[in-house]
C-alpha cells in the first residue's frame, strides 16, 4: 500500500521541531527513525496530516557521559549505540541486549527515543530503560520536564508524552561496581520481537539487592514484576527455592497473549526467561 | 548411462556443458539491477489500479456506492462487479479427469455475496496508485455479514451453513481409493497399529516479487498485451483469450524477469483479470502490482489439510496396510483453470509411495470454506503425503522397537523391481530408493550420530534424527492437466537458429523466474551444437516469439523443454553439417562441430568456423549450388508419453534440538540424497534442493497463514508471518544418485521440488524422535514453540 498525502517538514533544530508540533499538534507525528512509523504509513494505520522529520536534527543524536548519567539522545540509532564505547563500559545491560534487537538493517536506522516514544509492549528498549531505571526527558515549547521509565510507558502503546511535547534524551544513571545484570529473550527467529523476555539489575549480586526485574512482550506494556523482585530479594541467583516462589508470583501479573502465542505459554515462557536470564547474571 | 555402447556420448564430447557448473549469465544481470519486472515498466499513458476488498470472510453485498471515489482526485474510473458482466465469461475450477469435482462460476470481482476476506469487490484506476487508494476508501459499501464457514470437518456437518446456495453442502470433490483390503491387517492381532491425526497449516508462497500485472490493449487492432510475472504464458494467452473472447492470436504475453512463483503464478486471479479488462475498457495501459499486504489476502495459499492416518506392521516391520482420511479446505471455490482438488489427489496417490504396501485406503474430501483460494504450490500435496507415510512409519518402528533406517530397508520398493504400479496405480520407473537411503546413512554417518545421540541430551535439551524417503512428480504428461481440459500444455518446443555471426539463438516456451532455466537451455544447446555458451542467447516468456509450450512448473522446465531444445539443438548442427559438407567437399558424416568451429570427426582439424560459414551462407550464397537453400534454423517439441509422470526419488535427514523449556526447534543438520536424473547443473540442481529444503522447513516450522474462527486472516505482514531466514537454517549437504529417465535422451528428471516435499517430514520425525522419550509428540505442522509446550504438557492445550 502507499501513504496517504501529508504535508512534510524536516526541521533542523529542536525549537523549530517543537514549533511546528506546537502550531500542528493534533494532525502532526514526529518521524524518527521509521522502522515501525513508515510501514504503519504504508498500511495507513497512521494518516497524520503532517509528518515532522527529526532526522536531521543533531543536538537530538549525541552520547554524552556525566559523572552520574549517560545521557542519550532521543535521535541515537541503536547502530550507534553499538559502536559507542561509552556504553560499552557503562551500560553492561543495554550493550548485552542491543544484538537482539531486530537485524542490523533496523538497527541502522532505529532510534532509542522513537522506540520510547512507539512503546510496543513486545519491544526489548522499553523494558531496558525501566530496568536500568532511566529517566525520560521532554521538552515542549514551554516546559521541560523528567518522567522516570517506570511511569512513561502506560499503556498499549501509550507513554506520558503529552501533547505538544518531543523526548529529547534519556538519561540512564551508571549502574555501582556490584551491580549485575541479566538479558534473556525467547525468539522463535534471531531478530523477531521475544515471545517472552526479561531485563535485570541488581545493585549486588550476592546476596541480591534492589533488583528490577522487567518482562516484554507479555503484557500490554512492559511489566515490572515487583513480587518477582522480593521473591529474589536477599538471596541468590541460583537459589532454586527463590527461583520458584519468583515464578509462581508470575501467576499474578497481568499477562496478554498474541496470535501465534497464548497466555499461558506466555506465562511459561517468561518464566523460562527469567531462570535463564539469571544464571547468566553478570 | 543411457546409451552406453555410444562411441562417443552426446554427453562426453569435449565441449559439453551438461553436468557443469556453469554459472549464470543472467544472474549478472539481476546483481546488477538491471532485471526487468513488471513493476519496472513505465508505459505512457499507464495508469494504475487498487482494489477495495471485502472486510469480511462472508457477507452479502447489499449495496456500493462509488460516488464519492469517482469524483476523488486522479480518478479515471471506478467498477464493482456488475461493471464487468457484460466483459468476461465466467470461469470454472473443474477438470472432467477429476470427477465429480464442482465449484461455482467465478467473476474477477464479487457480485452479490462475498465469499472470503480478500476477495476483490471493487476496482479503482487512477494516475497513481497512492490516488487509487485514496479513492478506495472512499467507495461506500453496505455488507450483511454472514456466518463464515471455516473449519473444512465442519463445514461438512449437517448443521454447517452452505456457502453455495446452488449445493446442497460444502463438498467440492471427493475421491477413493483402495487396494488390496486394509481391515484385516488393522484386526490381525499380530500386527502393531499406530494412529495419529495429523494437521497441515496453511501456507503461501512469499515470492520477493509479488503478482504483477501490466495490461495493454489496441482497440484498432484489438489486440491485448499482458505484461505478466509468471510461469505460464501460453496458459494465460488461452485463458484471457476464452473469457475475454479475443482471438488467442491477438493476445501476446510477455513475462521478463520473474522474482520467484513456487506455484503462486499459475492460476486466475480476479484482480489480474479486472486488470486486463479495465485496459481495454479505457484503452490505456494499466499496472496492478499486488502490494505486500494483499498478496497474503488474495495469493494461493497451499495445504491446509487434517488428517486421520492408521499403519499397521507386523513383527518384522513390514508395512501391512496403510490407511487414511483427509479434510483439505480450498476456501470458497476451486481455482481455475488448474483447481484446487489436484493437492488432494496427489495426497491420495502419493501416500506410502516409495513403499511396498498391498493394502491400502484413502478418502479425500475437498471442502469449499469461507478463507482465500487454495491451490497448487511448490511440491503439491507432497510434504502431507510423505510427513502421513513417513511419521507413521518411524512410529510403528519405534513401537517394535526396531531401528528407524532398519524398517525402511524392508518396506522400500527394490532398486531393481522397476517398472512398477503402486497401489494407488501410480506407474514408477528408474528409481533408486535403495541406493538413496544406503548413500544418506553413508553421508549423514547415520550409527555415529545415534551413537552421539543418547549421551548429547543435557538440561532441557534434546537431539533428534529423523528421515523420510520420498517420491516426487516431475515431467508430468497431458493426463496431468491437459486431458481434463484445461487450456495447459505438457508439450513444450524449442527454436534454434544460428546467426551469420556463428552464434545460436534459442527460444523456449519454458520460462525462467529465477531458478536459472535460461542458463540450462544455453548449456543444452551450446554442449550440443558445440559452441561456446557465451554465443548462446536465450528467449523465453514470450508467446509471439517463443514456440508454443506449457512454461515451468511441476518441475518439468528443464526435463522437457531441455529435452525439446537437445532435439532441436542436434537437428540445427546436421542441417549445418550438410552445407558444410557441400561448402568443405566432405560428408557431414564425418564432420562435427566443436568450439565454434567446423572440424573433422576422425581427427579434430579445424575446417572452417561457423562465423565463416555463416557470412558465407547469409551473404555470398551465390558461392553455394543453386538448389541448396540453407535455412539455419530448426524447431522441436517433446513430451513424455509413455508415462503420465517421471517420478524422481530421494532420501533426507535432519537432526533437530528440541528445546524442552521453550519448546523452540533448531536444526542442526540436514542431509539430502536426491536422484533426479542427469544432473544438467549441479550448482543449479543443489540450490534447488537447499532452496526446496529451506521452504520445507519453512513449512515445518514456522510458515502459517492464520485465520481467527470467524475467517478474518490474522498475519498479513512479513513481521507476524514468519519465514524462515538464513539465521536458523542449517548446512544442506546434498549427494546425487544419477538414475537417467528413460523417457528422454537428455535423461533430466525434475528437481525443483524434492526440498519442499520432503524436509517437513524429516523435520517432524527428527522432533518426534527427540520427545519420543518423555513420551510426547506433535503431529501438527508448523510445529510451533506453542505447541510443543502444549504436546509436552507444560502449557495447556
Amino acid at each position: 500500500m502507499k501513504a496517504p498525502d501529508f504535508n512534510y517538514q524536516r526541521p533542523a533544530s529542536l525549537s523549530a521541531a517543537l514549533q511546528l508540533l506546537h502550531d500542528n499538534d493534533q494532525d502532526a507525528q514526529l518521524l524518527a527513525g521509521g522502522q515501525s512509523l513508515m510501514p504503519m504509513l504504508h498500511l495507513r494505520i497512521a494518516q497524520p496530516d503532517m509528518l515532522i522529520d527529526l532526522n536531521r536534527i543533531d543536538e537530538l543524536a549525541t552520547i554524552d557521559a556525566g559523572d552520574a548519567h549517560i545521557e542519550i539522545g532521543s535521535m541515537v540509532r541503536y547502530a550507534q549505540l553499538e559502536a559507542s564505547e561509552q556504553i560499552k563500559t557503562c551500560l553492561p545491560l543495554i550493550c548485552s541486549a542491543l544484538p537482539h534487537i531486530a537485524h542490523s538493517a533496523i538497527r541502522n536506522r532505529g532510534t532509542i527515543g522513537g522506540s520510547a516514544a512507539l512503546a510496543d509492549p513486545a519491544a526489548e528498549m522499553p523494558a531496558l530503560l525501566i530496568a536500568s531505571n532511566a529517566s525520560i526527558n521532554l521538552v515542549s515549547t514551554k516546559a521541560s520536564r523528567v518522567v522516570s521509565a517506570d511511569d512513561f510507558f502506560t499503556g498499549l502503546y501509550e507513554t506520558a508524552l503529552q501533547p505538544g511535547e518531543i523526548i529529547k534524551s534519556i538519561s540512564i544513571p551508571k549502574p555501582g561496581n556490584n551491580s549485575v545484570f541479566g538479558f534473556y529473550e525467547i525468539t522463535r527467529r534471531h531478530g523477531d520481537y521475544a515471545m517472552a523476555g526479561v531485563a535485570i539489575s541488581a545493585q549486588q549480586q550476592s546476596p541480591l539487592h534492589k533488583m528490577r526485574v522487567v518482562f516484554f512482550g507479555v503484557a500490554e506494556k512492559p511489566l515490572r514484576a515487583h513480587n518477582c523482585e522480593q521473591a529474589l530479594e536477599n538471596g541468590t541467583a541460583n537459589d532454586s527455592g527463590a527461583i520458584d516462589l519468583a515464578i509462581k508470583s508470575l501467576e499474578q501479573l497481568p499477562l496478554m497473549g498474541d496470535q501465534h502465542t497464548g497466555v499461558d505459554s506466555k506465562r511459561h515462557l517468561a518464566g523460562v526467561a527469567l531462570k535463564r536470564a539469571l544464571q547468566e547474571l553478570h | 548411462m543411457a546409451n552406453k555402447n555410444a562411441p562417443l556420448h552426446l554427453f562426453d564430447r569435449p565441449n559439453s556443458y551438461i553436468g557443469q557448473s556453469v554459472p549464470r549469465p543472467e544472474a549478472h544481470n539481476l546483481l546488477a539491477g538491471r532485471g526487468q519486472y513488471v513493476d519496472d515498466l513505465q508505459l505512457p499513458r499507464m495508469l494504475h489500479a487498487a482494489f477495495l476488498r471485502s472486510p469480511y470472510a462472508h457477507a452479502d453485498i447489499l449495496t456500493i456506492d462509488t460516488t464519492a471515489a469517482a469524483d476523488s482526485a486522479g480518478v479515471v474510473a471506478v467498477y464493482s462487479g456488475a461493471d464487468f458482466a457484460d466483459q468476461v465469461t465466467p470461469w470454472v475450477g473443474e477438470l472432467t479427469h477429476l470427477t465429480g469435482l464442482r465449484s461455482p462460476p467465478q467473476m474477477p470481482l464479487a457480485i452479490d455475496t462475498a465469499t472470503w476476506q480478500g476477495e476483490p469487490v471493487a476496482m479503482v484506476v487512477a494516475s497513481s496508485r497512492a490516488l487509487a487508494e485514496d479513492a478506495c476508501a472512499l467507495i461506500d459499501v453496505q455488507y450483511q455479514p454472514r456466518e463464515a464457514v471455516c473449519d473444512p470437518v465442519a463445514a461438512l456437518l449437517p448443521e454447517s451453513p452452505v456457502i453455495h446456495s446452488e449445493y446442497k453442502n460444502n463438498l467440492a470433490w471427493e475421491r477413493d481409493v483402495t487396494a488390496g483390503d486394509v481391515e484385516p491387517a488393522f484386526a490381525d492381532p499380530a500386527n502393531t497399529v499406530v494412529e495419529q491425526v495429523l494437521r497441515f497449516g496453511r501456507h503461501t508462497g512469499v515470492t520477493l516479487e509479488p503478482r504483477s500485472s501490466v495490461v495493454e490493449f489496441n482497440p484498432a487492432e484489438q489486440t491485448l498485451t499482458y505484461h505478466y510475472s509468471g510461469q505460464a504464458p501460453h496458459m494465460m494467452q488461452a485463458v484471457l483469450a476464452k473469457h475475454m473472447q479475443l482471438p488467442e492470436e491477438n493476445i501476446r504475453i510477455i513475462a521478463r524477469d520473474v522474482g520467484g512463483s513456487f506455484g503462486i503464478k499459475i492460476h486466475t486471479y480476479g484482480d489480474d483479470i479486472a486488470t486486463a479488462l479495465a485496459a481495454r475498457l479505457l484503452a490505456r495501459p494499466v499496472k496492478f502490482i499486488a502490494d505486500r499486504l494483499e498478496s497474503f489476502a488474495s495469493d494461493i495459499h497451499a495445504r491446509d489439510h487434517h488428517i486421520k492416518a492408521r499403519l499397521a506392521v507386523t513383527s518384522d516391520g513390514t508395512i501391512a496396510a496403510l490407511q487414511m482420511y483427509d479434510y483439505t479446505g480450498i476456501g470458497p471455490y476451486s481455482m481455475y483453470p488448474r483447481t484446487s482438488a489436484i493437492e488432494c489427489n496427489q495426497i491420495l496417490n502419493l501416500t506410502g509411495a516409495p513403499y511396498k504396501i498391498e493394502n491400502y485406503h484413502a478418502n479425500g474430501k475437498v471442502v469449499f470454506q469461507n478463507k482465500n483460494m487454495m491451490c497448487q504450490y511448490r511440491a503439491v500435496g507432497h510434504p502431507v503425503a510423505m510427513a502421513v507415510a513417513d511419521s507413521l512409519l518411524e512410529q510403528a518402528a519405534r513401537e517394535i522397537k526396531m531401528d528407524v533406517v532398519e524398517i525402511r530397508r524392508r518396506n522400500l520398493i527394490e532398486d531393481n523391481a522397476y517398472p512398477v504400479v503402486s497401489a494407488t496405480g501410480m506407474k514408477f520407473a528408474d528409481l533408486s530408493h535403495q541406493q538413496a537411503l544406503e548413500r544418506l546413512v553413508e553421508l549423514m554417518q547415520y550409527e555415529k550420530l545415534r551413537k552421539q545421540q543418547s549421551t548429547a541430551n543435557e538440561n532441557s535439551i534434546r537431539t533428534g534424527i529423523g528421515l523420510v524417503s520420498m517420491v516426487e512428480v516431475t515431467n508430468p504428461s497431458p493426463m496431468f492437466y491437459g486431458i481434463g481440459g484445461a487450456p495447459i500444455s505438457a508439450q513444450d518446443g524449442a527454436t534454434v537458429r544460428m546467426d551469420a555471426a556463428g552464434a545460436l539463438h534459442v527460444s523456449c516456451s519454458i520460462t525462467e523466474q529465477g531458478q536459472g532455466t535460461n542458463t540450462i537451455i544455453a548449456q543444452v544447446a551450446a554442449g550440443v551444437f558445440g559452441v561456446d555458451i557465451k554465443r548462446v542467447k536465450v528467449t523465453t516468456g514470450d508467446t509471439a516469439t517463443t514456440p508454443y509450450g506449457g512454461g515451468t512448473w511441476a518441475s518439468r522446465g528443464a526435463g522437457i523443454g531441455g529435452e525439446a531444445v537437445l532435439l532441436a539443438a542436434d537437428a540445427l548442427k546436421q542441417q549445418v553439417l550438410e552445407v558444410a559438407a557441400i561448402v568443405l567437399q566432405s560428408n557431414a558424416d564425418s564432420l562435427d562441430i566443436s568450439q565454434g568451429n567446423v572440424i573433422d570427426k576422425s581427427d579434430s582439424a579445424q575446417r572452417m568456423s561457423l562465423d565463416e560459414l555463416g557470412k558465407l551462407v547469409y551473404y555470398r550464397g551465390s558461392e553455394l549450388p543453386a538448389e541448396v537453400q540453407p535455412e539455419f534454423v530448426a524447431t522441436r517439441h517433446f513430451r513424455v508419453s509413455d508415462f503420465p509422470f517421471v517420478f524422481t526419488n530421494g532420501a533426507m535427514a535432519a537432526q533437530v534440538e528440541v528445546d524442552t523449556d521453550t519448546g523452540i526447534v533448531k536444526v542442526l543438520d540436514f542431509w539430502v540424497v536426491e536422484d533426479c536424473g542427469r544432473v544438467i547443473n549441479p550448482k543449479l540442481v543443489d540450490e534447488q534442493i537447499r532452496g526446496g529444503v529451506v521452504q520445507g522447513i519453512g513449512g515445518a516450522l514456522f510458515e502459517e497463514c492464520l485465520y481467527s474462527d470467524d475467517g478474518q486472516l490474522l498475519n498479513a505482514t512479513m513481521a507476524d508471518y514468519l519465514v524462515p531466514m538464513a539465521g536458523e537454517m542449517p548446512d544442506i549437504h546434498i549427494a546425487h544418485i544419477e538414475t537417467p529417465t528413460s523417457t528422454s535422451t537428455l535423461g533430466a528428471k525434475g528437481a525443483g521440488e524434492a526440498g519442499t516435499g520432503g524436509a517437513p517430514a524429516a523435520i517432524l520425525n527428527a522432533i518426534n524422535d527427540a520427545l519420543a522419550p518423555l513420551g510426547a509428540s506433535i503431529h501438527t505442522m508448523p510445529a510451533t514453540p506453542e505447541r510443543i509446550l502444549q504436546a509436552l504438557g507444560e502449557v495447556p492445550t
